[in-house]
């Protein structure tokens, strides 16, 4: 089963390597992993898309708090939470089909980031099901790259993970 | 104040007493520190990975954390093989290295290598100092992880430059650190499941391992067995933590284990596993360990429980706190059909091996030292059948007493662990029971024991093969040598030529006065036991419970399993 881990680790160099480690290492997977800084410059927010039966997650969530950079660790899929991935997409156009190209991205909420006579750059926000949607409408037009992030998340309501 | 002058003063600040390390271009400026030190003895091994073993040979002899230190490149990749000991084991180390200095780093310059990274699945912790402001708070905070809640590995690197700046250091600094706390309250609530769980039990046994010893609660489990009367089994990692002379003890179990202990934890009703991690080597088949059991598992850290074994009571918490408030709640029932029953299978099946009149039997010569040997000795061991058989065959009464490389299972550990513990306690006798292949892996510290004056015995039970891979192959492999022959080597003469005593003994007349002997010598002795590898029978470690079969399929002395012994079908 799908689970997306939210983390709140020190941001410090090699903090990454530890925890990307320690999923190769126990032969956990990573589908996902993005990682930036928060407001607070000493703390970055990690989000790992992994999946795995009950038994496996909890050995991740326990791995994961044993790293001493690690503050916390959250299994978003248990909460009411929404996720995002953010993806950018260049297709091959022409003339004839550009209006409709336009109009099929409008539809899924896309915007234009660069127009050219052979191709669009379009930007597309949204949880997983609906990148995969954008990729299937898009694909008889001619997809020349697809780039997606991995997938950032947030609990609904007033609960925050914080430090 | 020097950088390595501070890294020095930030140790005796700590209480450090002894570093095994050994000296290159980029530690050399902490050796240079250390010959002005009053408090620190530097003990040179002869190998890195000896100085490693050394550390964990007195941090498990002592509780202490134990230090070592190498410098950058080769020194600190050698050192590798010791921290993974102690991560396997969860004994305290600090591994300090010397690292090219930091304008070089990057740079594929000589001896660089980036050891931190190398070193992510093998440590509790690292750093890599590039403020020479940080390095007391960075040094207070590896003892502290190193030695709090699970005791692990944590190593330190410190860039040449950092060792030669100047600074007014400050040793009060401290590190700020949001994600690491180790005091875990265990659960009021699962103590007293587990306490009613015990109570009704009419068949428990305590499964108890290295957090035992970990938490210092050897002395409290003996309280909490005389007073329940719970029989007793152990880990390899455990031996020592309960007598094995007393009737409750059912000595260690698992794959070498004792064929009752085995039986006993597959006919207990409740088992309180304390300070233990369902390792393979114990639980074999997990689906068939202890089907009709009901599980109170005790450890410190989380990530143990339901790990390998969903259990019914999980507690985390700290052995000795847990048994401290468990041993005011159990209430001690009438065990006496159990005992009777475990004695049944004790008389049935004990550990036992045949004397011949030709040639020396290895497991007689650890009987022999057992009784021989001071009883506060110290028992190390290298990797092999000679480690099962001094397991099996030794009569562990003190907590502290084993030193046996167990998780990993490296060779070449039980001479520098011998050296290591020798050095903490230079007036009690400690033993290396190694087998020729172990001991060759790091035969070099024979010059540091003559230089440093430390009186190590060693037994090295030699019959010239790789024993237990042999035993494999005659086991599964149809006796089919696949480079397990190692050959002839005379180590009384090589100890002689490091100005060490020595003997060589092959009859079996001869194992009890020799042992005399070398327990009588002053110094370091080696005692080189010559038998012949001798395969199928006697030269086999049995009992043997076949890697992923249950404790059915053990196979007895006489050759049956336990199933055909049963005429279970």
């Amino acid at each position: 089963m799908k689970h997306t881990v939210a983390l709140l680790v020190e941001n410090e160099f090699g903090v990454l390597a530890r925890i990307s480690g320690l999923f190769s290492g126990r032969g956990y997977n990573i589908q996902s992993l993005t990682v930036a800084e928060t407001l607070d410059p000493k703390i970055s927010r990690m989000t790992i898309v992994t999946n795995g039966d009950d038994r496996v997650i909890e050995q991740i969530m326990k791995q994961l708090n044993k790293l001493i950079n690690v503050i916390k660790v959250q299994d978003m899929t248990a909460e009411n939470h929404l996720e995002r991935i953010l993806a950018l997409v260049k297709v091959r156009v022409h003339e004839k089909n550009k209006k409709e190209i336009r109009k099929e991205i409008e539809k899924m909420k896309g915007k234009v980031l660069e127009d050219d006579d052979q191709c669009l750059v379009a930007e597309f926000t949204g949880d997983e099901k609906q990148i995969a949607e954008v990729h299937r409408n898009l694909k008889p037009f001619g997809i020349m790259e697809f780039e997606q992030t991995g997938t950032i998340a947030i609990e609904k309501g007033k609960k925050v993970i914080g430090a | 104040m020097k950088g390595s002058d501070i890294i020095i003063k930030s140790l005796e600040n700590e209480g450090v007493d002894t570093i095994f390390g050994y000296p290159g271009g980029a530690s050399m400026e902490i050796h240079q520190a250390l010959t002005l030190s009053k408090k620190i003895r530097l003990v040179l091994p002869r190998h890195e990975q000896a100085g490693a073993f050394a550390a964990c040979g007195y941090a498990r002899a002592t509780g202490k954390p134990g230090v070592c230190l190498a410098t950058s490149g080769p020194g600190a990749t050698n050192l590798v093989t010791g921290i993974m000991d102690a991560k396997m084991d969860s004994i305290p180390l600090i591994a300090l290295t010397g690292q090219v200095p930091t304008a070089v780093i990057g740079m594929d310059a000589f001896q660089e290598t980036d050891i931190l990274g190398a070193t992510f699945p093998c440590v509790k912790h690292s750093y890599l100092v590039k403020d020479i402001d940080m390095i007391p708070a960075v040094i207070h905070e590896a003892f502290y992880i190193a030695t709090s809640g699970r005791p692990g590995p944590v190593l330190i690197d410190f860039p040449k430059d950092l060792q030669q700046k100047e600074r007014e250091p400050d040793f009060n600094k401290r590190i700020k650190r949001a994600g690491y706390n180790p005091n875990i309250i265990p659960s009021k609530n699962q103590i007293q499941k587990a306490a009613q769980l015990l109570s009704e039990a009419k068949r428990p046994l305590i499964y108890a391992g290295g957090g035992i010893i970990a938490s210092e609660a050897s002395e409290l489990l003996r309280k909490f067995i005389s007073k329940t009367k719970i029989p007793i089994t152990t880990t390899v990692m455990g031996l020592g933590i309960f007598p094995e002379e007393d009737p409750l003890s059912l000595r260690m179990l698992g794959m070498h284990g004792a064929v009752y202990a085995n039986i006993a934890i597959n006919h207990a009703d409740v088992i309180l596993a304390i300070g233990v991690r369902f390792d393979d080597r114990v639980t074999g088949k997990l689906s068939e360990f202890c089907k009709e059991a009901r599980f109170i598992h005790v450890d410190i850290d989380a990530g143990e429980i339901n790990k390998n074994i969903k259990v019914e009571v999980p507690i985390q918490g700290d052995a000795k706190e847990v048994l401290n408030q468990l041993i005011g709640l159990v209430k001690p029932s009438d065990l006496s059909d159990w005992h009777q029953k475990i004695e049944g299978w004790k008389k049935e099946f004990p550990h036992h091996y045949q004397l011949s009149e030709q040639s020396i039997t290895p497991q007689h010569v650890i009987v022999e030292l057992s009784k021989q040997a001071p009883s506060d000795s110290i028992i190390s061991v290298g990797v092999g059948q000679h480690q099962m058989w001094a397991a099996q065959f030794y009569g562990f009464k003190n907590p502290r007493s084993w030193l046996c490389s167990s998780g990993l299972g490296a060779m070449g550990f039980g001479l520098p662990a011998a050296m290591g513990a020798q050095v903490a306690y230079p007036n009690r006798t400690v033993i290396d029971i190694d087998g020729d292949g172990s001991f060759l892996m790091n035969i070099q510290e024979l010059q540091t024991l003559r230089q440093e004056k430390i009186p190590v015995k060693v037994v090295i039970l030699n019959n010239k093969y790789l024993g237990m891979v042999a035993q494999w192959e005659d086991r599964f492999y149809e006796s089919v040598r696949g480079h397990t022959y190692l050959g002839e080597a005379d180590f009384a003469s090589i100890a002689k030529a490091f100005g060490i005593e020595g003997a060589t003994i092959n009859k079996p007349a001869e194992v009890a006065p020799a042992l005399k002997e070398m327990l009588n010598s002053k110094g370091p002795y080696v005692l080189d036991v010559k038998y012949p590898y001798d395969d199928k029978s006697h030269g086999h470690v049995i009992p043997m419970i076949p890697s992923g079969r249950t404790y059915l399929d053990t196979i007895l002395l006489d050759g049956q399993t336990l199933k055909e012994h049963w005429g279970i079908k």
